[in-house]
């Protein structure tokens, strides 16, 4: 089944490459990822979906917790979170088709932000289940380039996913 | 001008006082004020500037001559002493050359300490001239590492790899150091300070667990206890024998686990897996509890996993949370180290004893007692030099082996009652571990005696270091079980290969006591069995340096009892010690 990981990380160089290798070692492919920095300029967060058995997918995020650069993991796939991915989307358009796109356009509420000749980029915003039903709708118009971000998702209401307060430790 | 720098009084005081120092310096002082006395390694361009700050410093500088055997002589120090064993070499194929012995030290959790210089910041991703990447290469294979990018981040950084190294799980780290670094100024001051936020290991076990684990037992009619390298390294051997004592628990262990029990105890059930005793297969597989410590059931220890203990509960106490249902479903995970567990689970169960049940191994033990043939041809059977090896050093002796055959007899003839004892690459299986290991063990622990016994075949993985032992008067004792074959490989073909010998036979040589005596070391050749014991003696009684004895055993001993591959450990061949 489909997983999303939050991770809160350092912002190190080489702490994508750790993650990310722990889950190429059992042969799993990450289906996005997504890495920006949070209200700690320090610490970034990660997003992860990864599609697979529980019991790996289980180990795979133990052994990520074992990364010294790792601050914190949660599975939020059960719990109850907002997720939004952004995709852009240059569709060949004309004069003729224009206003039948814009009118997909506004359904979605997605925006054009560019208009070329020959084709407009829709930026869209929402979960995946949006953005994949807007590039399905688009489709038969020509898309020439997707591009997306991937998933990110914060859990809803008070529940926090802080980051652990640092400590010293005196040996 | 350093000899005053480096402070190696040990003095409080001065020990925290600021210091200006090239990154060199800094480096060779933070090792000194981590209390490192010892460091393998070998020079080259990008370690000069550190190689000029160790000249006529405190630190004990042994000069290996290949690289792969700084790592595992700093691995044989870590496992003989408990302290963290430190290497360096130089970038590129230096770097490169340690990486067998990191992933060994990785795969049996051994805290070493690896140094690499690299070219300068501004070449690195350039593909300079010795430039590899190596902390991208070992990645996988440490614990953690580090690119040291500012010389001022370089006391910190020493620190926190010896932190890591050592602390929760050990394990190796690596510090990758470019050499501009090693020349630029810095201001050096030690700190005991440690800020590692996402690095937190739980020592403590949860309580709860814990009376879990504890009901369990006095519940179980047919306990094990199944012991790994966890115990030694927790320092939690003690604590097993206590807990065995009090409530009556045979006690089996891993290959890692040897000496985390004493051998000859009645409560010992010897080395369980593919080569392990019948008895001890036959407990695990028919236990209705099996309790594991700080062992992480791998595959040479569980045969088939579907057949593995298949009537017991486990309890499986680790440090390391990502072990716990690795391998297989466990019913009773405590997180925790297994000496602090243990201390815990002793005070928590009530002296009690299941006659019964340990009436039954006792009748297993009778049946299927470890034994081997005599050879019609009145060869010496390897066995039976592992058992005058035993008889002469009486037990006490610190054995370090290689891989394959001979590590097997090891295990199971030389009966360990310390840790720390016994010194052999388990997880990674690194022919050519041996000897180096030796090296670095006979240099943690003056005060043992240090004994390697080899294969022919990983023996000249790394034979180079007979000159390293030779030029320090190091007093190992190398004796090396030699078959011609690599006996192991050769047993295989034999038994799943139709005896098709694909590459296997190595007899054709070297001559090994010249080529010991060409490193300057003195060696004899044992041919009779009568021979041996003066042999062993003559090693045994050197003081002050290496010593070869090339033991030409039965070319074709087999090592049984064997689980064959994706059988269940009932299903072993050779029980009786051979197939008839």
């Amino acid at each position: 089944m489909k997983h999303i990981l939050s991770l809160i990380v350092l912002n190190h160089a080489g702490v994508l490459t750790r993650v990310a290798g722990l889950f190429s070692r059992r042969g799993y492919n990450i289906e996005s990822i997504a890495v920006g920095i949070t209200e700690d300029p320090n610490v970034s967060r990660m997003t992860i979906v990864v599609d697979g058995d529980e019991n790996v997918v289980e180990q795979i995020t133990k052994n990520v917790h074992k990364l010294i650069d790792v601050l914190k993991v949660s599975d939020i796939t059960h719990d109850d979170c907002v997720d939004r991915e952004l995709a852009l989307i240059k569709v060949t358009a004309n004069s003729s088709n224009r206003s039948e796109i814009l009118q997909i356009v506004d359904i979605f509420r997605a925006r054009i932000v560019d208009v070329g000749e020959q084709s407009v980029i829709v930026e869209v915003t929402g979960d995946e289940g949006k953005v994949d039903a807007i590039i399905q709708l688009l489709r038969p118009y020509g898309i020439k380039e997707v591009a997306r971000t991937g998933m990110i998702a914060m859990v809803r209401g008070t529940k926090m996913q802080k980051t652990p307060s640092r400590r010293v430790i005196n040996i | 001008m350093l000899d005053k720098m480096i402070n190696n009084t040990g003095d409080k005081e001065e020990k925290g006082k600021p210091v200006r120092l090239s990154g060199a310096q800094a480096f060779v002082q933070a090792l000194i004020d981590q209390g490192v006395d010892t460091i393998f390694g070998y020079p080259g361009g990008s370690v000069l500037p550190i190689y000029d700050a160790i000249y006529q410093s405190p630190l004990r500088h042994i000069l290996v001559r290949h690289e792969q055997a700084a790592a595992h002589a700093a691995d044989g120090y870590a496992r003989a002493t408990g302290r963290p064993g430190v290497c360096l070499a130089t970038s590129g194929p230096g770097a490169t050359n340690l990486v067998t012995g990191i992933a060994t030290a990785w795969m049996d959790s051994s805290p070493v300490v690896a140094f690499t210089g690299n070219v300068a910041r501004q070449l690195i991703g350039r593909d300079a001239f010795q430039e590899a990447d190596i902390t991208g290469i070992t990645l996988p294979i440490t614990k953690h590492n580090f690119v040291v990018r500012e010389a001022g981040e370089l006391p910190r950084i020493i620190r926190e790899a010896f932190h890591i190294a050592t602390t929760g799980r050990p394990g190796p780290v690596l510090v990758d150091i470019p050499k501009d670094v090693t020349l630029e100024e810095i201001t050096y001051q030690y700190t005991d300070h440690v800020n590692l936020p996402g690095f937190r290991p739980t020592y403590q076990g949860h309580i709860r667990q814990i009376n879990e684990a504890a009901r369990a037992i006095m519940a179980a009619k047919r306990p094990v206890l199944y012991i790994g390298g966890g115990v030694i390294s927790s320092g939690a051997a003690d604590l097993v024998r206590q807990l065995a004592e009090k409530v009556g628990l045979p006690v089996t262990f891993t290959l890692m686990g040897i000496g985390g029990f004493p051998g000859h105890h009645p409560l010992a059930l010897g080395m369980l897996g593919m080569h392990g005793t019948v008895y001890a297969n036959l407990a695990v597989s028919r236990c209705d509890l099996l309790i594991a410590v700080g062992a992480r059931f791998d595959d040479r220890v569980t045969g088939r996993l579907d057949s593995f203990a298949r009537e017991a509960k486990i309890i499986h106490i680790d440090i390391d949370p990502a072990e716990i249902g690795k391998n297989v479903r466990v019913d009773i995970p405590v997180v925790g180290d297994a000496r602090t567990v243990l201390a815990e689970l002793i005070r928590k169960v009530s002296t009690k004893r299941e006659a019964e049940w340990l009436g039954q191994i006792e009748e297993w033990k009778k049946q299927y007692p470890l034994r081997y043939k005599e050879d019609p041809a009145g060869s010496i059977m390897p066995q039976f030099l592992v058992e005058e090896i035993y008889a002469v050093t009486g037990g006490h002796a610190v054995v370090a082996s290689d891989v394959g055959q001979h590590q097997m007899w090891l295990a199971q003839y030389y009966k360990f009652s310390t840790p720390r004892s016994h010194i052999s690459s388990g997880g990674l299986g690194t022919m050519g571990f041996g000897f180096p290991a030796g090296i670095g063990a006979a240099l943690g622990r003056p005060d043992r005696q240090v004994w390697c016994l080899c294969g022919d075949g990983s023996f000249q993985m790394n034979s180079q270091e007979l000159t390293t032992a030779a030029v320090y008067g190091i007093p190992v004792k190398v004796v090396v079980c030699n078959n011609g074959y690599l006996g192991m490989v050769r047993q295989w073909q034999e038994i799943f290969f139709a005896n098709r010998l694909s590459h296997s036979d190595i007899g054709s040589g070297p001559d090994l006591v010249k080529l010991a005596e060409a490193h300057g070391v003195p060696a004899r050749r044992v041919e009779k069995p009568a021979e041996l014991r003066a042999a062993l003696e003559w090693a045994a009684a050197r003081q002050d340096g290496p010593v070869l004895v090339d033991v030409r055993v039965a070319r074709e001993a087999n090592v049984f009892p064997m689980v064959p591959l994706g059988a269940g450990l009932e299903d072993m061949i050779g029980k009786e010690g051979w197939v008839k």
